[in-house]
Parts: structure tokens; sequence; C-alpha cells
């Protein structure tokens, strides 16, 4: 008895997975740290500074049959700033910079998305920053897609954006050359 | 005849002199140097250096505030002028809190900047290692507790002058003095 009641729900899975497939729900895999977001910042206009924030999470929903109905939803804890130094860290997370202490996290969630080539398309979204939200656009691009070796199935995206900080309301002057900043990030999904 | 360096039971030699006097300055100078660097500009000429000479110093005070804390117990402490027990009582709490805290600012500003494993450079004389770091948000913490212990410390520091000048102008004692003049 036990055992046709565990098939039956095995069997009623594997119907209802066709079901999902459409729906392709991913969640970003920041459990294992295969997402990353970092950013690149003109230090006086003769180097680059790069940081990245350690500790985000996400989720979207892709189908290659229907890409215009992708979705993305992406929050950030600003806290988790970090630029491989501690003083500037901290410095980045005060007033001066984010007040992390006002405005913890930040947020992306997608309005739209549209295709641009085989593999790429521009997305748009209300990202929050700084208590700010702004519409930005970010050029992504599918890396790939496909079963992982340990039953799961996963879809990857990288994409790129540059921010004005004075648009976040974040105006310490850091140079000219220092006005923008260039966001990257790379995301694999695993398919829920 | 020479200075007397050492304490007796009734004076203050000049070692005990020199590190109160030498030391209030430190006190006093970083506390500013601390407040002025933390809100220059990043193209401020002193933005770099300004954090540097503080660091030092800084440095520089807990070696003293070790040194002196041995130099304390070592050495005879002058007995207090006659006055009532609770006045001595808070005026010998007050001098241990402003040990602890001369120890405890030092540390507390170390910990910021080591906190990613980074030392700090002692003047350019060498570079003091990084004993604890990673801690989850080191540098905020400490980064806290340095600003409040530091106007904490402003605070402690200006009762006891206080107290100092009320027994020089109002009491008429020597309590001032003995911390001014090196017997021979």
């Amino acid at each position: 008895m036990k055992r046709v009641l565990i098939l039956l729900l095995l069997l009623s899975g594997l119907v209802a997975l066709p079901g999902r497939v459409s729906a392709a729900e991913y969640i970003i895999d920041t459990s294992k740290a295969h997402a990353f977001i970092q950013f690149k910042i003109s230090h006086l206009g003769y180097s680059w500074l790069l940081g990245r924030f350690n500790r985000f999470e996400g989720s979207f929903s892709f189908d290659k049959t229907e890409p215009e109905a992708s979705k993305v939803n992406i929050s950030i804890d600003v806290k988790s700033v970090d630029t491989n130094h501690a003083e500037r860290d901290k410095h980045l997370r005060s007033k001066d910079f984010f007040d992390v202490k006002r405005y913890p996290s930040a947020k992306f969630t997608s309005t739209g998305f549209k295709v641009t080539g085989e593999r790429s398309a521009v997305m748009t979204g209300n990202f929050t920053l700084h208590g700010v939200t702004k519409e930005i656009m970010i050029d992504v691009k599918q890396v790939g897609e496909g079963k992982d070796p340990w039953g799961g199935y996963r879809s990857g995206f990288e994409g790129s954006t540059t921010l004005t900080l004075k648009d976040f309301n974040i105006t310490k002057n850091l140079g000219p050359a220092s006005a923008t900043v260039d966001l990257y990030f790379s995301f694999e999904g695993i398919r829920q | 005849m020479a200075l007397r360096l050492t304490n007796t039971d009734e004076s203050f030699g000049a070692v005990s002199i020199v590190l109160h006097w030498g030391m209030a300055l430190m006190v006093f100078g970083l506390f500013a140097l601390g407040l002025y660097m933390t809100g220059l500009e990043y193209t401020d000429p002193w933005y770099t250096s300004a954090p540097h000479i503080h660091k030092s110093f800084g440095l520089l005070l807990f070696a003293f505030a070790v040194f002196r804390l041995g130099w304390r117990l070592g050495n005879p402490t002058p007995g207090m002028v006659r006055m009532p027990v609770w006045e001595s009582g808070t005026a010998l709490f007050v001098h241990w809190l402003l040990y602890s805290l001369l120890l405890c600012l030092p540390i507390s500003g170390y910990l910021i900047s080591t906190a990613d494993g980074r030392g700090i450079e002692l003047f350019n004389w060498f570079t003091v290692p990084s004993l604890l770091s990673g801690i989850d948000a080191q540098e905020d913490i400490a980064g806290a507790i340095h600003l409040y212990l530091a106007f904490f410390i402003i605070l402690v520091s200006g009762l006891h002058t206080a107290a100092a000048l009320k027994h020089h102008f109002i009491n008429k004692d020597s309590t001032l003095l003995r911390m001014i003049r090196i017997r021979r």
C-alpha cells in the first residue's frame, strides 16, 4: 500500500513537470555563490576600483519560447559592500555614500524585457538605491542553460549597466572621473 | 642636581608629570584631528596623511598608556591632599577610568584599521600587524565604540580638569601644582 502511494506521488510529480517548465521560475543560486554583483568606478581617472556586494538574493522567470515575459527581482544587502578594504567599506556604508542605517537594502524589479539578439536583450526596471527609485536599463545576455550534473536545471545570465551616483542622491565628490559607476552581474538560476 | 624621575609618597617625579601632560596633549590633539580628518573632502591634500598621523600617534598613545600603567603600579603614588572620602574616592575612580579609556581608545581604533587583516604603519618606521580581524562588521562596531569613547574621554577629562581647577582656585591647595612642579 505504501509503495503504491509513493509511486502515485512520484507519477503525479512527473505529470506536473511539463506545466512547471512553461512557468520556468528560477531562484538565483546565492547559497552556493554562483551569482555575483560587482561594480567598478574610476579612481581619479588613473585606475579602477572594483568591489562587490556579498549578500543578495533574487529570482527570475525565463522561458526561451516567450523571452519578453521574463521577470527579475533582486534584493541586495547594501551593508555587504566589499572593496577589499575595511576602512573604505566602512566609509561606503556611512552617510557619505550608501547610508546603510537608513537604506539597508537596494532592490531591482524588472518592468520590461526587449530581445535585441539571439542571446541578448535590454531589461528595464526600477532600481532602488539610497532611498531613490529610478528606472534603469540593463544590457543582459544569456550565457547558457541546461541540465546540471546533479539532477537540476540551470540558466545563467550576465548583464551590465552604468549608474550616475548623483541620480541616486549620492553626492560625495570623488572627482570628475568618478561620477558614474559600472555595474556588472552574473546570475545563475536554478529552476524550481 | 638632577631632576627627580620617580615618584615619592609626597610628590610626582618627572616621568609621571611628563607622561601626564604629554598624553593629555595627545588625547586632545587626537580628538581634534579625528574629527577634522573624518570631515575632509576626498580631494583634500590632508585626506590620506591626516589619518596616517592620527593612527601613528594613537598607537604611540597606547604604548605610553601601557608604560604609564606599569609606572603607576611600580611607583609610590603621592597621597592626596586632605579632602572628604567621597571626593578622594571619586578622584581615584576618575583616574582609573581615564587609564582604562587611554587603553581602550587606541585598541578600538586599531581594530577599525586592522579589520581586514592589514597592519597599521606607525609613521614610516614599521608596520604594526593585525592581530584580530574578520569579525562580522568589525570595522563598524569598532568605529562606533571608538567614536563614543572619544567623546567620553573628553567629557571625563573635562571633569578631571574642572576638579583640578576647583582645588587650585577654590580650595587653594597643592593638587594642581604638584602635577606641574618637578622637584629636585
